[in-house]
């Protein structure tokens, strides 16, 4: 990245904790539902030197990983069926869109009365969350192939299960590769989700466990943490991971 | 005969247009090491009796036979290089190459034969390059060296060409005339220009359209290579410009009296 873009962020961040600085001095709102910026800080240090939020975060990355890569799997396989199949695709397709258009919170209480208040039911939802979006892409994908590589495949002499190993699986990967980042953020938004209304542990536990408290600083810190985490994870892995493969496939 | 077609014929069916016959009839011998050009207008089937050659579509009705065996399906003993390159953009230039020949040779192997046949199109130092590095001149040179890595009996091409600019075109004209000598292999091309046919070819086949058909076969005796000012290639060119014009002129009467029909 460019130092000056680098500056002009870093000066944009400043001026954003300076205003909220200036909001609290003013002491036109209470303190316990407008903490200061330095309150957040000591919210946020303390948070990490205690452990609370190492091991609440601990516990949301091992929901996310194992509801992610079950995602992952469930979406490759579904997509693919569809992909392949114009039976399949003509028959389900449709329901699948409809279920992507269902928000994940919607799945908490059905996952709450099925598994109880349990970590299983918070990567249920997690599940349901990155499934149908990896599904709907890898179903893209493989639509996606040009029918001029398979062509091209079989005057070599490759077809059928070959090609499809070594075509149309490695002609799919910019678009899985889009699905995984889709995934990894529909995932991310139903773990919050999910957690919020769980019994912990996790960052979501923790960020009503704080509400329950009336911590505001402690509120703030969390969804700073959140926020921070979601745009890190995509900029520095997903989105980069993406853009190599979508420039080597000459599709950028 | 090497490669003979016998009374082939294509009709494609459409549930909403019907039946459209493509061409019927078509009988073709060609040699050993000929190199022969499938010349015509837009529509009249050259493109699709190429495909059916390389097994890609099947032929409604006739025989299709190379070395006296029927092609059923594709395979690679005939490669193919097509208008669009076709190369895989995950796999990089030296890859791409060996990818038909997986199956066949050790890693070592193909390897040795890509890179030779790499060197005769004048790539080796683009080996380890990916597609997107490439001019599509260069692109179209790797496609030609990945059909010859197979060592195919017959070269298919489709407008090989067509694509590129003048410039890079004649250099790719005589680039082919010399592997042609070199790998001594029987080609089939397909174009729509003239002097490309002429240029490079033993046999120039020109075909009609509406019905698809064979309407010449001209046997091109002038040495290589042919200069475009050669009077007895402008002499051959005015014959077959003839020979389209007609064909040409049946098209654009056909269309307009379409036009005259339905803009009643």
């Amino acid at each position: 990245m460019n130092l000056n873009i680098l500056i002009k962020r870093i000066l944009f961040l400043v001026a954003v904790v300076g205003i909220w600085q200036l909001i609290f001095s003013a002491g036109v709102l209470e303190e316990i539902i407008f903490p200061s910026p330095l309150s957040v800080w000591e919210a946020l240090y303390n948070g990490f030197t205690t452990g609370d939020f190492l091991g609440a975060l601990g516990a949301s990355f091992r929901h996310l990983f194992i509801g992610l890569a079950m995602a992952i799997a469930f979406g490759t396989v579904i997509g693919v069926i569809l992909g392949k199949s114009k039976q399949a695709d003509e028959t389900a397709g449709m329901y699948l869109i409809a279920m992507q258009s269902i928000p994940s919170i919607v799945w908490v209480p059905l996952a709450i009365m099925l598994f109880g208040f349990s970590e299983f039911a918070v990567i249920f939802v997690v599940v349901l969350g990155g499934t149908f979006v990896m599904a709907l892409n890898v179903r893209t994908a493989i639509q996606s192939v040009p029918p001029q590589f398979i062509r091209a495949a079989r005057t070599m002499g490759t077809r059928g299960i070959s090609s499809f190993f070594r075509v149309e699986i490695p002609s799919s990967v910019p678009y899985f590769m889009t699905g995984l980042r889709l995934a990894w953020a529909f995932s991310w938004r139903a773990l919050m989700a999910g957690e919020l209304l769980s019994n912990g542990p996790g960052l979501g536990y923790s960020l009503a466990y704080a509400q329950d408290y009336a911590r505001m600083d402690q509120v703030v810190a969390i969804i700073v943490i959140i926020g921070v985490i979601g745009a890190v994870v995509d900029q520095f892995v997903f989105s980069k991971l993406e853009k190599n493969v979508r420039n080597r496939w000459g599709l950028s | 005969m090497f490669l003979q077609l016998n009374d082939v014929g294509k009709t494609f069916e459409d549930k909403e247009k019907g039946e459209f016959e493509v061409f019927s009839n078509i009988d073709l011998s060609i040699d050993r090491k000929e190199f022969v050009s499938l010349l015509g207008p837009s529509g009249c089937g050259k493109s699709t009796l190429l495909s059916m050659v390389a097994g890609l579509e099947h032929a409604t009705s006739g025989t299709i036979q190379l070395e006296d065996k029927q092609i059923k399906q594709a395979g690679p003993d005939r490669g193919m290089v097509f208008q669009q390159p076709s190369l895989f953009p995950w796999l990089n230039v030296r890859d791409n190459v060996t990818f038909p020949l997986k199956s066949t040779l050790s890693k070592q192997e193909a390897e040795k034969r890509a890179d030779h046949f790499l060197k005769m199109v004048h790539l080796s130092r683009f080996k380890k390059h990916y597609t997107y590095e490439l001019s599509g001149g260069m692109q179209q040179r790797v496609a030609i060296a990945r059909a010859l890595a197979m060592d195919p009996k017959v070269l298919l091409m489709d407008e090989p060409f067509g694509a590129l600019d003048e410039q890079t075109r004649h250099i790719l004209h005589d680039e082919l005339i010399k592997i042609w000598e070199e790998t001594q292999k029987t080609i089939l091309f397909v174009t729509h220009s003239i002097q490309e046919a002429i240029k490079l070819s033993d046999r120039v086949i020109v075909m009609g359209t509406r019905p698809g058909r064979i309407i010449a076969d001209f046997n091109v005796d002038i040495p290589r290579p042919r200069k475009r000012s050669d009077e007895r290639v402008i002499e051959l060119e005015d014959k077959v410009m003839n020979l389209l014009k007609e064909e040409i002129n049946k098209v654009l009467k056909e269309e307009l009296n379409n036009e005259l029909e339905y803009s009643h």
